[in-house]
C-alpha cells in the first residue's frame, strides 16, 4: 500500500517553524541577582519562584541562567497541559511534585545487593548485567574502585585529545556559557510545549556534547559512563552540538530497569547538526512501567528535536519498553538543503502501559529526505499509538518521505493505533506511506511449540524478527541488549 | 513405541475421536487413510498436544511414558514430530533461526551435545539439499511466501534435523509435484530406522508406492475401522470407502 502526497492533517498539533525557532533563540535579559533563601536540602512539594531560585542556587548558577529559568517558569504558568495524546492518566497535580531532591548520600543506600529487591536483581541477571554494574544501578555504596571508573578516565582522555566536550550540562553552564547561551532552547523553544517549558524552569541536569568542526568523535558517547557522576533526575536536559562536518553517535539510557522515586519525567533533548554534520542518537528507555495491575510507573513526557542544516543527517533510534505512560516524538527540522532525517523506533507496551510516540519530520530545505520506520508491539491490556507528522514547506522542492509503520499485537486485549499526519505545501514533494497490523497467532505459537520451542521464546523470536529493521540501526552491543530487553519485558504476556 | 488406547477427544466441545486404538512398534511405518473430516488431522494435533484439543478418554504412551501429561513443547522434545497439513508462516523469523532454536531445545532436552553454529549450518544445508530446497530458503522467513510444495518440503527438512522418534506426516504429499513427491519420499526413507516410527496420513495410494508402509489403517468417524497391509491401500484406491460403512475394527 503506497500513496503519493495525499492526506491532510486536520489534527496535527502545532509546531513552530524552524525559522521562528531560530529567531526565538534566547532573547535573554540578564537582570539583577538573587539570594537563595532556602537552605534545606530537600524541597517541599510545589513549584514557585523560590523553588526555581533554590534549584539554581544549588547549582551555583550564574544570574543569566536563573533569569532564563524564571522567564520559562512564567511562560509555563500561562500554558495548558496538552490533552490530545492517545493516553489516559490521572491528572497530574504539579504542586504535589517535589522539584528538587538532593543526591542521596551513598551512606543512605543499600549496603549490598542482598538489601536490594530480589525481583530487580533477577531482572539484572536475565539481562546479563555484570555484578559491579548491578551495584551501581541499584545504588549500592561501593567503596572499591571498579573497572568502569578507569574505563571512564581513559575514555575522557581520548575525547579531550579529539577536542570533544562531553560533560554534565550544569558544568557546561559554568565552563562554556557562550555555547549554552547560543544554543540552549535554540531547537526546542522555551514555549514549545507545556513539558518543555516546565523542563526549562526546573531542569535538574543532563549531558552537554560539543563536537568541533570536522571531528569524527572517536567513540560512542554514552550516558552510561556518567551514571556514577550525576543523578540526572527527572527533568533531564541534553544539548548536542555537531559543528560543520563533524560526526557523533550518542547513546542514552541502558537496558537495566531504572529505579526512580519520581513519577513525572519531562526531558528535553536538542540536537544542533550544522552543515555536513551527522548525529546519531540512540535511546533505550526502560523506566519502571508499573506493576501488572498498572499501579505506579513513570510518566515519561519527552521533547526531542534536532535541526539539520545543509547536507547534514540526524538519525533517531529508540527502543521504548518502560514507563507507564510515554509521550515522545523525536523530530527533525530539515532546514538545510539535502539534509536527511531518520527515525527508527520500537515501542513495546505490556500490562497497562500506554505509549503515544512517533516523530515529526519538517521539510524546509530543498531535496530533503526523511525515513520513518516505526514498530509498535502491544501485549497485555496495553495501548500503543504511533503519531507522526510529515510536513513539506513550500520551498521543499524535491523533498521525499518514506514512512513504514507496523503494529504487532500479542493477545486480544491490547490495542494499536496509528495517526499519520501529512501536511504538504509543496505539490512536488513525494510521500510513501506503508502500514501493517499483524498478530502473533495461536497457529504460529503452536508451530513453534511443536518444534520444541516454548511459547515465551517463540514470542520473543517473533517480536525480534518484527523489530529487525530497527535493531540493525542500533550500535552493535545495544542491539543484542535490546533483544534481551524485549524478551524480559514480554514475560508473562503469553501462556 | 507408541501405544494409543481407546483415545477420545473433543474439539470445541464436539466429539471427534471416538475410541481410537493403534499400536506402533519401533521402526514401523503406518499409513492412515480415510474420508475428509474423519479425524486424521485431529489425531495428529491430539498427539502433538495442541491447545484446545481436549482428551476426554483413553491413553497414549510413548516408550511407556504418559504422553498426554506433557505440554506440547515437551512432547516435541521427547521426539514427537508433526509435519503440518497447512504449515503457517512466521514472517520476520528466519527459517535458520527458527531451526536453530528448535534443534537446540530438542537436543538440550535429550542431553545430546549441542551443535555449534558451523556444524548446524552444515547439517541444515545438507537437509535442504536432500529435499531439493535452495539454501536461500534458510534465510527466508519461516514458510514466508513459500509455495505449497516448498512448505511441505520445508517440513521434511525440519524433520531431518530434529531426528524424531515418531513422525506424523499429515498429507505431506498433497500439493507436491511428481518429482517433489519422490524427493519427500526419499527423505522419509532415508530416515527410516529401527528406532524411528512414522504415521503417514494420505489420501493417495501413490505415495505408498514410494514409502512402503508396514500397515494401512482406515480412519472413519473418529475410529480405526479397518487395518491391513499395503494391499489395503490398493483396495481402497479401487473401491473407495463406501464398502467399509458399518465396519469396525
Ligand atoms: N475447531 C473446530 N471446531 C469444530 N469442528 C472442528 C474443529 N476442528 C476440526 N473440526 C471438525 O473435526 C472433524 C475432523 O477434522 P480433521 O481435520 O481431523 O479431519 P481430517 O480427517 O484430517 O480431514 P481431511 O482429510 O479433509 O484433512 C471435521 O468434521 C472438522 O470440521
Ligand atoms: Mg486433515
Amino acid at each position: 500500500m503506497s500513496q503519493e502526497n495525499a492526506q491532510s492533517a486536520p489534527n496535527a498539533e502545532p509546531l513552530s517553524d524552524a525559522d521562528q525557532q531560530i529567531d526565538d533563540a534566547i532573547n535573554k535579559e540578564y537582570s539583577a541577582g538573587f539570594v537563595s533563601n532556602i537552605e534545606s536540602d530537600t524541597l517541599e512539594a510545589g513549584l514557585s519562584e523560590d523553588v526555581i531560585r533554590f534549584i539554581s542556587g544549588k547549582k551555583n548558577e550564574p544570574e543569566w541562567m536563573l533569569e532564563w529559568r524564571l522567564k520559562a517558569y512564567h511562560q509555563w504558568l500561562e500554558m495548558e497541559e496538552p490533552e490530545w495524546a492517545h493516553v489516559n492518566y490521572p491528572k497530574i497535580d504539579f504542586n504535589e511534585i517535589s522539584y528538587y531532591s538532593a543526591p542521596k548520600s551513598m551512606a543512605d543506600g543499600p549496603k549490598s545487593l542482598d538489601e536490594v529487591d530480589p525481583d530487580l536483581i533477577a531482572t539484572y541477571n536475565k539481562l546479563g548485567i555484570p555484578l559491579h554494574e548491578q551495584q551501581m544501578l541499584a545504588g549500592v555504596a561501593v567503596d572499591a574502585v571498579f573497572d568502569s571508573v578507569s574505563v571512564a578516565t581513559t575514555f575522557r582522555e581520548n575525547l579531550k585529545e579529539a577536542g570533544v566536550i562531553f560533560c554534565p550540562i550544569s558544568e557546561a553552564v559554568h565552563e562554556y556559557p557562550e555555547l549554552i547561551k547560543k544554543y540552549l532552547a535554540s531547537v526546542v523553544p522555551v514555549k514549545d510545549n507545556y513539558y518543555a517549558a516546565l523542563n526549562c524552569a526546573v531542569f535538574s541536569d543532563g549531558s552537554f556534547v560539543y563536537i568541533p568542526k570536522g571531528v569524527k568523535c572517536p567513540m560512542e558517547l554514552s550516558t552510561y559512563f556518567r551514571i556514577n557522576e550525576a543523578k540526572t533526575g527527572q527533568f533531564e536536559r541534553t544539548l548536542i552540538i555537531a559543528e560543520e562536518g563533524s560526526e557523533v553517535s550518542y547513546l542514552e539510557g541502558c537496558t537495566a530497569p531504572m529505579r526512580d522515586e519520581n513519577q513525572l519525567h519531562a526531558a528535553v533533548v536538542e540536537l544542533v547538526c550544522l552543515d555536513g554534520a551527522k548525529i546519531k542518537y540512540s535511546t533505550v528507555q526502560n523506566w519502571y512501567p508499573g506493576d501488572e495491575q498498572g499501579k505506579g510507573g513513570i510518566y515519561n513526557f519527552v521533547t526531542k528535536r534536532g535541526i539539520a542544516h545543509t547536507n547534514s543527517r540526524i538519525s533517531w533510534t529508540q527502543v521504548e519498553t518502560g514507563s507507564a505512560v510515554t509521550w515522545k516524538y523525536p523530530s527533525c527540522v530539515l532546514k538545510g538543503d539535502n539534509s536527511v532525517g531518520e527515525f527508527y523506533s520500537v515501542a513495546l507496551t505490556n500490562n497497562y502501559q500506554q505509549a503515544d510516540t512517533g516523530t515529526k519530520m519538517i521539510h524546509i530545505g530543498k531535496n530533503t529526505r526523511s525515513t520513518i520506520i516505526s514498530k509498535g508491539i502491544s501485549a497485555g491490556k496495553s495501548s500503543n499509538a504511533y503519531r507522526g507528522l510529515v510536513r513539506f514547506n513550500a520551498g521543499a522542492d524535491g523533498a521525499r518521505n518514506f514512512t513504514q509503520c507496523d503494529s504487532l499485537l500479542i493477545g486480544s486485549e491490547c490495542a494499536a493505533h496509528t495517526f499519520p499526519y501529512i501536511e504538504s505545501k509543496n505539490p512536488k514533494a513525494i510521500i510513501e506511506h506503508e502500514a501493517t497490523t499483524s498478530k502473533v497467532s495461536e497457529d504460529q505459537l503452536y508451530l513453534c511449540q511443536q518444534r520444541g520451542i516454548d511459547a515465551e521464546k517463540a514470542v520473543s523470536m517473533i517480536v525480534n524478527g518484527f523489530c529487525k529493521d530497527v535493531f540493525k540501526e542500533l550500535p552493535m552491543e545495544f542491539a543484542v541488549e535490546a533483544g534481551k530487553l524485549l524478551e524480559v519485558s514480554l514475560e508473562g504476556s503469553v501462556g | 513405541m507408541l501405544t494409543i488406547e481407546n483415545l477420545q477427544a473433543n474439539v470445541s466441545d464436539k466429539n471427534i475421536l471416538k475410541g481410537l486404538n493403534l499400536e506402533i512398534k519401533p521402526g514401523e511405518v503406518h499409513a492412515i487413510m480415510g474420508p475428509n473430516g474423519a479425524g486424521k488431522s485431529t489425531l495428529g494435533h491430539v498427539l502433538a498436544g495442541r491447545d484446545g484439543y481436549e482428551v476426554t478418554g483413553g491413553s497414549v504412551t510413548l516408550e511407556g511414558k504418559d504422553l498426554l501429561a506433557l505440554a506440547c513443547e515437551e512432547r516435541a522434545r521427547e521426539g514427537v514430530f508433526l509435519a503440518f497439513q497447512y504449515p503457517v508462516e512466521i514472517p520476520g523469523v528466519s527459517n535458520m533461526e527458527f531451526l536453530k532454536a528448535s534443534v537446540d531445545a530438542v537436543r538440550t532436552h535429550r542431553e545430546l551435545p549441542a551443535w555449534d553454529a558451523v556444524s548446524f549450518m552444515k547439517k541444515a544445508r545438507e537437509a535442504c539439499k536432500a529435499v531439493n530446497l535452495d539454501q536461500q530458503f534458510l534465510k527466508r522467513g519461516v514458510n514466508e511466501g513459500f509455495s505449497g510444495g516448498e512448505k511441505k518440503r520445508n517440513e521434511i527438512m525440519q524433520m531431518m534435523l530434529l531426528e524424531p522418534k515418531i513422525a506424523i506426516l499429515d498429507e505431506t504429499d498433497s500439493g507436491l509435484d511428481i518429482d517433489a513427491l519422490q524427493v519427500v519420499a526419499n527423505g522419509v526413507n532415508a530416515l527410516r530406522s529401527p528406532e524411528r516410527s512414522f504415521i503417514v496420513v494420505t489420501h493417495y495410494q501413490r505415495l505408498l508406492d514410494y514409502i512402503v508402509p508396514d500397515y494401512v489403517h482406515v480412519l472413519a468417524d473418529g475410529k480405526i475401522v479397518k487395518s491391513g497391509d499395503k494391499n489395503l491401500a490398493l483396495e481402497l484406491e479401487e473401491k473407495g470407502y463406501g464398502w467399509l460403512e458399518g465396519e469396525s475394527a
